[in-house]
């Protein structure tokens, strides 16, 4: 379990001051400027050597996605770009992160930009979050006031500006190209890659895209040093993580743990347990909507970290966790995040365009069983199709729920769609968490 | 120049090229419907997808571009299955209505569904339904059958210039339209019939008209503007049911003006099928040697200087120039092919050519645009110097009659007081042509077809001179002619003789005789009643109406021509159709009658007239070819700059539908006139 001295999200939970002078008694804004003269290629170091992998939700190692910024400019600035459009369904860490410790968003904001030679940050905030988006900009306006952010940022000699930019609530724009489009002012659209935002992005400049975790944790990274943060969890699984617990559990919380804690611990420390005990589990999807659901017997010892999820064949993803006792008709469940991803699509390319309706609507009959068994290996088929196919990852993370159903309960939809074919009608089924 | 594998063939391409133009190298086709190598790079349709070894997954080839030692599979059972997806996926929300679409049989989807689609369905659930659009009288719409591939909103975009297709709603939903529903206000708008992979857009006027598989295709060239755009007219029997653009990268690219695609029903309407005599003051149907004897009953006695003949704007150099050698054999040098009553200087070829060539647009790095609209004027040649400003760094100003020409424009002025001042140096734009390295003017119609039109012509290539666009490895002046057939009528000298009477003389009864091959666009009211007057055309437009004998030709779709265009490049058109009824071809036309007057023109077969073409000038002898090349010779056209006028330069077209007798015969240039005309003053206002 983390001890309180290694936690990073000291007022995850709002108990106190959110503001300037709050973040300073916690240690925020100390020392920025002797972080700062480290200069860049040691902080770059720093976090490669911290073993950091993006929290957004792909994993990539941070600090190699820094190193990828042009180390001379070409003529063009340089931006750091902070996701901050969570929308994944069932995460809500980089909420609390803004809402109750956004000045660790604007210092990280300050150290990254530095550290790839960034002109300036855009915070792409979520438009739904309003009251956090006004939090944020409060927070931008303390630290401007204090002099931590704009000419001479925190007197390290450096200039840097952080600009709050609201999103429209499209999830699709919470794909770093996406993001980079809705940002420009265009329709929320994934760009063909390559080229690489490091080398083409907002406004036709090097940007590198992070997410607000990441970004956040970056000043405790470089004040405790890559040490301390590379010896909490496993290797290449390193460093603490804000895991949101929700669904059928006794206390829905968001809690900072080590990485690699036991999904089954997590739950029963932090979240008071499934609801009517751990044997009335019946799955969990570990990461978000977009990662398969595991069912309980993986639950029992899997490892919340990157790797060990990823060979149960999920995904940590951005690690909320959705809780599913065994009152929950899990067809349905699923086929509501196909309605979501179908809702979600931006409509550009193919495969998920025409796949995820297609996907949806399958589910939505094998919710009442009307359909055949054989319909099962197709809907399989299509997820594959789509899988892989797409410009972005959307595609992927549309196929993988139903992967994850058919993977686990096939027996359940086969016994589903029997029990249509005996009675002819819809069963009664107890609803999903919604 | 890296090289690269491609299904074990190896190739070497231009650095920057993708996956997919590699594939094509090798010989590789590779499926596609997004892609097309004249707009930018989607990636959208997946249906390109190939294996890239080291990539996990597979790559869509049009957007990925070809690296060194790269080895790259398009038909591994990865790419199969990937293409089959992507093609089953775009198939289940086609309405697959291929018995009644028009794309039926030239549809890309219907193609490739052969290559990578099933034989049945795996899609058990409703298919989308989506609200066809109104996009105008030219574009017909049936938007279930969209497969979102974009290209109509690329084209429109980035070629066309103007911002008025896009897609709205997201994933399942989206649907690409106008926003507001209006019609599309582009003048190429009906390319993007031809780029459309599925029936989604057709042309509304072919609309069940035919089947591809019947018509017969022949190779044309576009008479109803100067650029000479390269077509294939699509005849089935008797008709021309459709013009198409045909690829030349030296003139149109593939793309082609609304009114050059659409205006081929006015070949079918108002035809001068038969001879017709003036008697009692009605025009009377009459045989071909009636109409002849008229004609040399007419001649009889009369002296060459009362003789005349105005040549028209879509006549072929083959009738032209026949008919120059009869007058010349009637004694008459009373010619003139400027009927908009240009002042066109013909002593060098230098001073009516649109000298920079289309393809050389891509080279200039600023241009000046005198009294022209190129968008009306020339909307293919203006889709090039807006690709050329895209391509950035190319400031472009013009004085004349502010207009939008799908690119920014600095207006300096409306008349030729700023071209005095860009002379004197005293206008900023004066030091930015000159400090740019291959800057270009474009003289238009507009500017020539007034009285200073000389003055004009003068100024125009003294500033040329003084910029630096006249040079031995560069030449940016530049006149941009409306007319098909103007520059190979000046080519062949088609105009008056020294002391010989000019357009504005014959029209105004300076000849007793006047000869009108096809010629239709000048005030005809104006040719006084002792006039003689033989029509010899296609069409009963204003000419037909006041001639004493119509002499009935073929249109350009019904005879063997060349034509020259603006930047003097001779192009040949074949017959596709038969000229109606007793409509003859032109040239043998005056070559009988030639025989009638006692005087026969030493041709008898196109063959020897086209010989007698080439020694008329040599532009002829080089079909398809343009001779590009610099200015060595300074000294300009007859004219004195200080003559020019404080009147404004007006535009040369005014309706861009209508501007021939084939357009004006169109009934779908006027329902284009009618949508896009001036709209009349509303009730409540």
């Amino acid at each position: 379990m983390l001890s309180d001295q290694d936690r990073i999200f000291t007022n995850l939970y709002g108990l106190h001051d959110w503001g300037l002078k709050g973040a300073r008694a916690r240690g925020d804004w100390d020392g920025t400027a002797a972080i700062l003269a480290r200069g860049r290629d040691a902080l770059i170091e720093e976090m490669k050597a911290s073993g950091m992998r993006g929290r957004g939700g792909a994993g990539f190692p941070t600090g190699v996605k820094w190193s990828f910024m042009p180390k001379q400019s070409d003529g063009r600035p340089a931006y750091l770009v902070v996701n901050a459009d969570e929308s994944e369904p069932g995460t809500c860490k980089d909420r609390d992160i803004i809402r109750n410790d956004p000045h660790k968003l604007l210092e990280g904001s300050l150290i990254a930009g530095f550290a790839m030679g960034a002109i300036a940050a855009y915070i792409y905030i979520r438009g739904e979050f309003y009251n956090e988006a006004m939090r944020l900009e409060a927070a931008v306006k303390e630290a401007y006031e204090a002099g931590l952010l704009g000419r001479n940022a925190a007197g390290s000699g450096y200039d840097f500006d952080i600009h709050v930019h609201r999103g429209a609530g499209a999830y699709i724009c919470g794909e770093e190209t996406g993001l980079l489009e809705s940002l420009e002012g265009k329709k929320g659209m994934p760009r063909l890659k390559p080229p690489f935002p490091a080398a083409v992005g907002v406004y036709g400049c090097p940007t590198t895209v992070n997410n607000v975790e990441t970004i956040a944790a970056a000043p405790a990274i470089m004040r405790r040093g890559a040490a301390w943060f590379s010896a909490l969890g496993r290797p290449r699984n390193t460093g603490t993580k804000v895991f949101c617990i929700c669904g059928h559990v006794e206390k829905p919380c968001n809690v900072e743990e080590e990485m690699g804690i036991p999904l089954r611990e997590l739950i029963e420390r932090h979240a008071g347990g499934v609801r009517g005990g751990w044997d009335n589990l019946l799955g969990i999807i570990p990461g978000g909507a977009s990662v398969p659901v595991i069912p309980k017997s993986i639950c029992d010892t899997v490892l919340m970290d990157f790797d060990s999820l990823q060979a149960v064949k999920s995904g940590l993803g951005t690690a909320a966790v959705i809780v599913m006792d065994r009152s929950t008709d899990i067809i349905k469940a699923i086929a509501r995040l196909s309605k979501f991803y179908k809702h979600e699509s931006c409509g550009q390319c193919t495969p998920c365009r025409e796949g995820t309706g297609w996907l949806m609507r399958v589910m939505n009959r094998l919710v009442e069983g009307r359909a055949e068994s054989e319909e099962i290996d197709t809907l399989e088929k299509v997820t594959r199709q789509i899988e892989g196919h797409t410009i972005c990852a959307l595609g992927d993370a549309a196929a993988w729920p139903v992967q994850g159903l058919i993977r686990h309960f096939r027996p359940l939809i086969e016994e589903r769609i029997a029990a249509y074919k005996r009675n002819g009608a819809p069963m009664s089924m107890p609803m999903a968490a919604e | 120049m890296p090289k690269l594998t491609v299904d074990g063939i190896e190739v070497e391409v231009p650095a920057g090229s993708s996956v997919l133009q590699a594939a094509e190298l090798a010989g590789k086709e590779i499926p596609r419907f997004c892609y097309h190598e004249r707009l930018s790079v989607a990636g959208n349709c997946r249906m390109c997808l190939v294996e890239v070894e080291k990539v996990p997954k597979p790559v869509a080839s049009c957007a990925w571009p070809a690296a060194e030692g790269m080895v790259v599979k398009t038909d591994s059972p990865m790419v199969r299955n990937g293409r089959r997806g992507v093609m089953e996926f775009l198939l289940i929300n086609h309405p697959l209505d291929c018995p009644i679409c028009d794309q039926g049989g030239e549809c890309d989807l219907q193609d490739q569904a052969m290559g990578y689609g099933w034989d049945h369905s795996r899609y058990r659930e409703p298919k989308r339904a989506v609200t066809d659009k109104e996009l105008g009288p030219l574009v017909k719409t049936v938007m279930t059958r969209c497969i979102h591939c974009t290209r109509c909103i690329r084209f429109i975009t980035e070629v066309a210039g103007v911002s008025e297709l896009g897609a709205t709603s997201r994933g399942e939903e989206m649907e690409v339209g106008t926003y507001v529903e209006k019609a599309l206000s582009s003048e190429l708008s009906g390319n993007i019939i031809d780029l459309c992979p599925v029936g989604a857009l057709t042309s509304k006027p072919y609309a069940f008209i035919a089947r591809s598989w019947e018509l017969a295709r022949t190779d044309g060239v576009d008479v109803l503007d100067a650029v000479g755009a390269n077509i294939q007219v699509d005849a089935r029997g008797p008709e021309v049911l459709r013009v198409l653009p045909r690829i030349n990268d030296e003139v149109n690219e593939e793309w082609l003006g609304d009114k050059s695609r659409f205006a081929i029903d006015g070949l079918k309407r108002r035809r001068l099928d038969r001879p017709w005599i003036r008697q009692g003051g009605r025009l009377e149907p009459a045989s071909w040697d009636e109409s002849f004897a008229a004609i040399a009953e007419r001649l009889k006695g009369l002296s060459g200087e009362k003789i005349g003949a105005i040549a028209g704007d879509l006549v072929d150099a083959e009738s032209m120039l026949a008919l120059k050698d009869l007058m010349t054999a009637l004694g008459s040098q009373n010619l003139d092919c400027r009927q908009n009553g240009a002042r066109l200087a013909q002593r060098r070829r230098e001073f009516y050519l649109f000298n920079t060539t289309i393809a050389g647009i891509d080279e200039a790095d600023a241009a000046l645009i005198i009294g022209s609209n190129p968008r009306r004027e020339a909307p293919v040649l203006n889709a090039r110097i807006r690709k050329r400003w895209l391509a950035g760094n190319f400031p472009v100003a013009a004085i004349g009659q502010p207009a939008d020409l799908t690119y920014p424009v600095e207006w300096l002025g409306e008349d030729p007081r700023t071209l005095t001042a860009l002379l004197a140096g005293e206008h900023p734009f004066a030091a930015r042509l000159k400090a740019a390295k291959n800057p270009m003017l474009i003289l238009g119609q507009g500017a020539l077809a007034r009285p200073d039109g000389q003055a004009v012509l003068a100024a125009a290539w003294k500033l040329a001179a003084e910029c630096g666009m006249l040079r031995a490895d560069w030449n940016g002046f530049n006149v941009l002619h409306t007319a098909a057939a103007r520059v190979a009528a000046l080519d062949l000298g088609f105009i008056p003789g020294t002391g010989a009477k000019g357009f504005w003389a014959m029209r105004s009864g300076g000849v007793d005789f006047l000869w009108l091959l096809g010629a239709d666009e000048f005030d005809i009211a104006r040719i006084p009643s002792s006039t003689f007057v033989v029509y010899q055309g296609h069409h009963g437009d204003r000419g037909a109406e006041r001639a004493d004998v119509i002499l009935p030709g073929a249109a350009y779709t019904e005879k063997d021509g060349t034509y020259v265009n603006t930047e003097g490049r001779a192009q040949r058109g074949w017959l596709a159709v038969y000229p109606p009824g007793d409509a003859r071809e032109d040239w043998k036309i005056i070559r009988a009658m030639s025989g009638v007057l006692g005087q026969p023109l030493p041709y008898d077969d196109l063959a020897s007239l086209r010989r007698r073409l080439a020694e008329a000038h040599p532009a002829f002898a080089r079909v398809g070819a343009v001779a590009r090349g610099g200015c060595t010779n300074l000294s300009g056209p007859a004219g004195d700059p200080a003559q020019m006028l404080p009147t404004p330069f007006t535009p040369a077209i005014e309706n861009y539908y209508e501007t021939d007798p084939i357009s004006r015969a169109s009934p779908t240039m006027a329902r284009c006139t009618a949508t896009f005309g001036a709209p009349a003053a509303l009730a409540a206002e």
